[in-house]
């Protein structure tokens, strides 16, 4: 009776089989690169899609929501170029990298300021620099997650941006992500930020889709993001990571490693996506850095986004904070996890993490695990997480004052995820953001009104 | 005019308010005292609309129209202001930011047209200065770091602002330095106008110093025990309310 059960893989993992077999031959890379793919995909298939028997992805079982996998995009052509230059680049913002589909296209991308070199991915692993690919494969951070393994093994294109040591920018630069393949398709990218010392610069990732029927096809991306961020350095980072794409799959990793005395803040809003996971894994190397993460997620419908974040305290004398907040709408389901490990020598470790959600509905969900892992005994850390309902005594104090229920929701909204995009520090972003979240309360203030005229009429 | 007509309010099956009856007419200044935990902060409540209670019967009318089925925004549409003992902290939300989504929320309700942004802000400067309210204070969240003083001064600037055609002040002296008693009751006596009414609960003759009463209403266990005039208040500051406990403790 001990014979091994070898379980057969699910369609979606046969199918990305097949899909490996089918495309190994045509992925960029040189032989080093192919080996790498081989052994990563391996390693994919071996545990296959993530499901809630592994602890990192108990909350958002890919087998169940992922039933079909979908075939991988290909590079736009000259024709769907020249449409979006036409539709979109003249109201993007700038200065720009962009990926479509997940490929690095220079057409739709501006000039870089000074500091700043950029290559394709493509580029990068079919010239095989090894210093770049030993970079690009350093996965010790995140090396069991099969998402990332799966993308080593699938990777199309992304974009690599080098900042030279000491270059300052103090206004953003876009890593704006477009979709616009005319069928439904996945696509994996893979891309790093790479900091010298002292370098300080703002980048500011969104999704974009090229137009309306785009926007409401399936599709399945798989990002990475790798960042370096070397001593004294600075980044902040923002992600907007919005639909309306109902269909869709957005499955985001970003490896940082932090060095000495760097400092790294980033954002996100996730809203409008099907199904939304972001994991970052996070290591401080050198003594003294700081890392502030925070983000808001506004979810409606049958929407899942799940934050996960594994911090990891190799030196002493690091910050980190993590501050993260959910409103949850109809059915939507809402997911963070958190995990800071502080190594034995990471003394005078300061870490907090914060979760909050406000459920607006009976049946939408939040799943909180925060998790704290310290072998050293000089730190001070921390970590809260709050669920419920708004504040009853707040409503009310607001509707005395004349403003109807719907109305006070939303300003009560706006204030506990307007927080924080406060702290983004640029006012063009924070105005985006902003907007973002004003145009998403104001949506669920007309569906809230409509639905409550339709009962009336009844 | 305030109308309560034979009002009977429980919460959790328990009465709390039981049969009150009470009018105040336009102009008229009432004062509503009485012991703790006699019903009248319950009935501020209940007159704003707080949905935890269930009216048994009786009815509330304002200027001759009954509230009951209304919601608290639009009560306060129709002219009714209720003043908190404990002005709600609102956090993140700035307070120019708020005067002006309120005072535009009920001019809509009142079917008048908003304001612009200048004849907002004038406004605001000019009542805010009255009450010793900084700019400062106006930019930061509403209520929150405020001291006592400063949030009922707050509510005053709110009252202020709104126009109401009756105010509650629920047991607005309670926390207050007498300067800030004396500015809160400078703000409240500005606002006294024939069109308008007021209904001033206190458990203290204090605040009736400033603001004189036209009348005075003492209530206990959910009802008003007695009603007269002003110096019916300075009589309870002499003898208590141990008349009007009359219920005796249970063994």
């Amino acid at each position: 009776m001990s014979a091994e059960i070898i379980p057969a893989g699910t369609p979606a993992e046969v199918f990305l089989a097949s899909l490996f077999e089918r495309s190994k031959a045509t992925l960029p890379g040189n032989a080093k690169v192919a080996k790498w793919r081989e052994d990563t995909f391996q390693r994919f298939y071996a545990a296959g899609l993530p499901h809630r028997r592994i602890e990192a992805w108990h909350y958002t079982d890919l087998r169940t929501l992922i039933r079909d996998a979908l075939p991988v995009s290909m590079p736009p052509d000259e024709t769907a170029i020249a449409a979006l230059r036409e539709t979109f680049a003249a109201d993007a913002p700038a200065p720009r990298l962009a990926l479509v589909d997940g490929f690095f296209v220079p057409e739709l991308s501006t000039p870089m300021p000074d500091g700043i070199k950029i290559t394709s991915l493509a580029s990068v692993l079919s010239e095989g620099r090894p210093d770049m690919i030993a970079l690009l494969s350093s996965q010790y951070l995140g090396a069991e997650d099969p998402i990332v393994s799966l993308n080593a093994a699938l990777m199309q294109d992304g974009v690599i941006i080098e900042v030279a040591a000491g270059t300052q920018i103090a206004d953003p630069l876009h890593l704006i992500h477009v979709r616009s393949s005319p069928l439904p398709a996945a696509h994996f990218s893979r891309s790093a930020l790479l900091l010298g010392a002292g370098a300080e610069i703002r980048l500011a990732e969104s999704c974009h889709s090229a137009n309306p029927m785009v926007e409401a096809l399936a599709s399945q991306a798989n990002a990475c993001l790798i960042i370096s961020i070397g001593d004294g350095a600075r980044l902040a980072h923002t992600a907007m990571v919005t639909g309306p794409s109902p269909h869709a799959v957005r499955l985001e990793t970003m490896l940082a490693r932090v060095g000495q005395r760097a400092k790294f803040d980033s954002f996100a809003l996730v809203s409008g996506i099907g199904l939304v996971r972001r994991q970052t894994f996070l290591r401080f190397e050198g003594a003294g850095a700081e890392a502030s993460f925070s983000g808001a997620s506004l979810l409606g419908g049958r929407e899942h986004a799940d934050t996960t974040l594994l911090v990891e305290h190799m030196a002493p004398a690091c910050r980190s904070q993590e501050t993260y907040k959910y409103i949850l709408d109809e059915e939507a389901t809402g997911v963070f996890q958190g995990k800071i490990h502080v190594a034995p020598k990471a003394q005078k470790t300061d870490g907090k993490m914060l979760s909050r959600a406000v459920l607006l509905s009976d049946m939408a969900a939040m799943n909180n695990k925060p998790e704290l892992e310290i072998f050293a005994d000089d730190v001070v850390c921390g970590h809260g997480a709050t669920c419920g309902g708004l504040d009853a005594d707040q409503l009310f104090y607001l509707q005395t004052r004349g403003l109807p229920l719907p109305e006070a929701e939303a300003l009560l909204l706006e204030a506990f995820a307007g927080e924080l995009i406060d702290g983004i520090g640029d006012d063009g972003l924070i105005n985006e953001f902003r907007g973002q979240l004003r145009t998403w309360l104001a949506a669920r203030r007309h569906a809230t009104k409509a639905a409550n005229d339709q009962m009336e009429r009844a | 005019m305030l109308e309560v007509k034979n009002l009977s309010v429980s919460i959790n099956g328990r009465i709390i308010l039981d049969d009150l009856s009470l009018v105040v007419r336009d102009g008229e200044i009432a004062a509503l005292m009485g012991p703790n935990g006699s019903g009248k902060s319950t009935l501020s409540y209940v007159l704003a609309g707080r949905k935890d209670y269930t009216v048994e019967t009786g009815d509330i009318m304002l200027n001759g129209e009954s509230l009951l089925d209304l919601e608290p925004d639009v009560r306060a549409a129709k002219g009714l202001f209720l003043a908190f003992q404990y002005p709600i902290e609102i956090p993140g939300v700035a307070t120019l930011t708020f005067l002006k989504a309120a005072l535009n929320a009920q001019r809509r309700g009142r079917g008048q047209d908003e304001l612009s942004t200048p004849d907002f802000m004038k406004k605001v400067r000019a009542s805010a200065n009255k009450l010793q309210i900084s700019q400062d204070m106006l930019k930061r969240a509403l209520n929150v770091g405020f001291s006592g003083g400063e949030k009922k001064r707050m509510d005053i600037l709110q009252m202020a602002l709104l126009e109401p055609s009756f105010a509650i002040l629920d047991e607005t002296d309670s926390g207050l330095d007498i300067d800030a008693l004396r500015i809160v009751a400078d703000g409240v006596n500005a606002l006294r106008a024939p069109s308008r009414g007021f209904l001033v609960i206190t458990h203290y003759q204090r605040l009736l110093d400033y603001v004189v009463p036209d009348t005075v209403h003492v209530m206990a266990q959910g009802r008003i025990m007695r009603s007269g005039g002003k110096e019916l208040a300075l009589e309870l500051e002499k003898s208590g309310y141990r008349d009007y406990n009359v219920e005796p403790a249970v063994a």
